[in-house]
């Protein structure tokens, strides 16, 4: 493999006594989709704010495009080409879909004290950059409040991809979402990554990373317990890295089936 | 636009908004609909005289003077925040502006940008504590009201040797070049030619009725139309809706939050300083009561203009709508037979159709079911 966008070393994070992440390494590569999986509390969101530069690491080293890297605040991180997309989507539900998608970096025309918002560019480049993604909007100024879950997050996807991300984090992206809803999303990803941005996909749900990740990293208790690559590994071996093997197959054989 | 043309085939799941709906989800519409149907009220009960235009002066005059006020509320309620605290800024400020023309006697060059650096002062420590300490705006602000409605008494009383009220303005500003600007009439010239030519009706002497436009209600137009555009037309703008609608959603995009937010209390209380400046002017005097409870009408002025309480949404028009419903009301009940005292019935009842209104136009934009 090449050389990848982004490598992080036996990260740490300490909070006061307790140890979030104890020397986890995790890599991207351009134009691959690369899951974190791990259970709740497993230090998944310490690990993706670490990478996006919300902390910074107590130990460990990141490297950006092969060099040393690190970042004081998320604005470094997006800056250099880090996009995460939290669950929270960073969306305001009562401001139009292309205020939305320029918000904070608002294309201008004209000069001092003419100098405004280019609405009509705007609107123009977000109906685009969404078709792209395969949604088409009623209307540019339609309120983001209007759009079903999975479009929100399609947009914010989309906003990160033409904001020039080479490094996208999606945190959880489909724990919120329906069945078809879900497949949208995931179908995004693959568009993403075909583009040649490296995705950072975050979930528990072992079927959503299936479906569209090209390497696997189970996080639990703060490390990581390896990475496999697409086709090593079964659905069933990695459910059982993330909940830690033994119990899960217990619970399983109670509830009888696959949970 | 060009952009509709490669616009998709039609969502058959949508159905086909009609023109009505499309008007609706416009902030702005509850306002210009109360305009409409005040005017026909009036219309219908008012003595013909409040239509003509020295009765269309008198009424925009408070609308205007209110209307400065209201415009200001709310951007800083669509940026998320109240200031409860503007009434008592004119106060503080109409006596900052006559100590400094009457007791220092400096000329309005110095004591008018003198009063608006002070109340933008006063409007940064507002704001810095409001984002500082994550507080809601209405207790720090209502702790402002108090603070400068007490501190302008203590001060009108130093500087006039112990009243409330501090006079001379009129003489000391009389002959400043900068006083047409604040106070009087604008286009005297213009009229005087109109009611030559008996466009406008006159007096017996031939001189106007109404000898000029007031000047605030120009002011009132041109706060109106800068906000506007601001809101709509600047990146400035769209910060603002976002920091009221989402803080941390507009913080995590790079929209820097506590800048706005600041910057839209140092407006307001500069806002409530030009109204002080104005009226002071005008009135030749200041006094302890000057903008008493305005920050209340202010604030239903914006609501009537369709700016939700949560932030976020509303716009400068609607509030320039709302103060023309004010001013409409207050001076229109004088032309007709009823009770004036009807008024605050009148406004209570309007606020509480505003609210109802925009909450349901609110759901209607977010498709909220």
């Amino acid at each position: 493999m090449g050389e990848p966008i982004i490598r992080m070393e036996n990260i740490e994070k300490h909070f006061g006594n307790v140890i979030a992440l104890a020397g986890v390494s995790f890599d991207v590569q351009p134009g691959e989709c690369h899951c974190l999986l791990g259970d709740n509390g497993a230090g998944k969101s310490t690990f993706i704010k670490t990478m996006s530069g919300v902390h910074k690491p107590s130990a460990g080293q990141i490297y950006f495009e092969g060099a040393t890297m690190s970042f004081d605040s998320p604005r470094d991180a997006m800056n250099a080409g880090i996009a995460t997309v939290f669950q929270d989507l960073a969306m305001i539900p009562l401001m139009s879909v292309s205020r939305n998608f320029f918000m904070g970096r608002e294309p201008t025309k004209g000069v001092w004290p003419l100098k405004r918002f280019d609405i009509d560019r705007a609107n123009a480049i977000t109906l685009e950059e969404m078709g792209r993604m395969g949604i088409h909007l009623r209307a540019p100024d339609q309120a983001v409040g209007t759009l079903s879950g999975g479009e929100r997050q399609t947009v914010a996807i989309a906003r990160a991809v033409y904001f020039g991300a080479k490094v996208l984090i999606l945190d959880e992206p489909t724990s919120a979402l329906g069945v078809r809803q879900t497949s949208n999303v995931l179908a995004t990803i693959a568009k993403v990554r075909s583009q040649g941005v490296g995705v950072v996909f975050i979930s528990h749900n072992v079927r959503h990373a299936m479906a569209v990740g090209d390497r696997f990293t189970v996080l639990n208790r703060g490390k990581t317990l390896g990475t496999a690559t697409r086709g090593e590994i079964s659905a069933e071996e990695l459910q059982n890295l993330m909940a830690g093997g033994q119990e899960m197959a217990q619970l399983e054989g109670s509830l009888g089936g696959t949970v | 636009m060009a952009v509709e043309a490669d616009a998709p085939a039609v969502d058959e799941r949508l159905k086909t908004e009609p023109v009505l709906t499309r008007l609706m989800k416009r902030p702005e519409l509850g306002a210009i609909a109360g305009v409409i149907l005040v005017s026909a009220f009036f219309l219908a009960t008012a003595d013909s005289s409040m239509f003509t235009l020295s009765g269309v002066m008198n009424f925009l005059t408070p609308a205007s003077q209110l209307g400065i006020l209201a415009i200001a509320a709310a951007m800083l309620m669509i940026g998320g925040e109240f200031d409860l605290s503007i009434g008592s800024m004119v106060a503080f400020a109409g006596m900052i502006f006559a100590a400094l023309v009457v007791t220092y006697s400096l000329p309005l060059a110095l004591a008018i940008p003198f009063t608006l650096v002070a109340a933008a002062l006063l409007g940064m420590v507002n704001g810095q504590i409001v984002i500082r300490t994550g507080l809601p705006s209405f207790i720090v602000t209502l702790a402002f009201l108090f603070i400068l409605q007490g501190a302008s008494l203590v001060g009108l009383k130093w500087f006039s040797g112990g009243s409330t009220q501090l006079r001379g303005v009129r003489g000391a500003a009389e002959n400043d070049p900068l006083t047409p600007l604040f106070s009087g009439d604008a286009f005297p010239g213009l009229f005087a030619w109109l009611a030559d030519q008996g466009l406008v009706e006159t007096f017996r002497n031939g001189a106007p009725k109404v000898p000029g436009v007031p000047v605030e209600i120009l002011w009132f137009i041109g706060l109106a139309l800068a906000a506007t555009y601001v809101l709509l037309r600047t990146p400035a703008g769209n910060w603002i809706f976002a920091s009221g609608g989402d803080p941390r959603a507009a913080a995590n995009s790079g929209v820097p939050v506590r800048k706005v937010k600041v910057a839209l209390f140092m407006l307001t209380a500069c806002c409530a300083a030009l109204l002080a400046i104005i009226t002071v002017l005008d009135a030749g005097s200041t006094d302890a009561r000057r903008g008493f409870q305005k920050e209340f009408e202010a604030i239903i002025a914006a609501v009537i203009g369709g700016c939700l309480l949560t932030g976020g949404y509303g716009s400068a028009i609607g509030a320039f709508f709302g103060a023309i419903i004010f001013g409409m009301v207050v001076i229109g009940l004088t032309y007709t037979d009823f009770d004036q005292d009807w008024f605050k019935v009148f406004l209570g009842g309007m606020l509480l159709i505003a609210v109802l209104f925009n909450n349901a136009v609110r759901k209607r934009v977010t498709g909220e079911r």
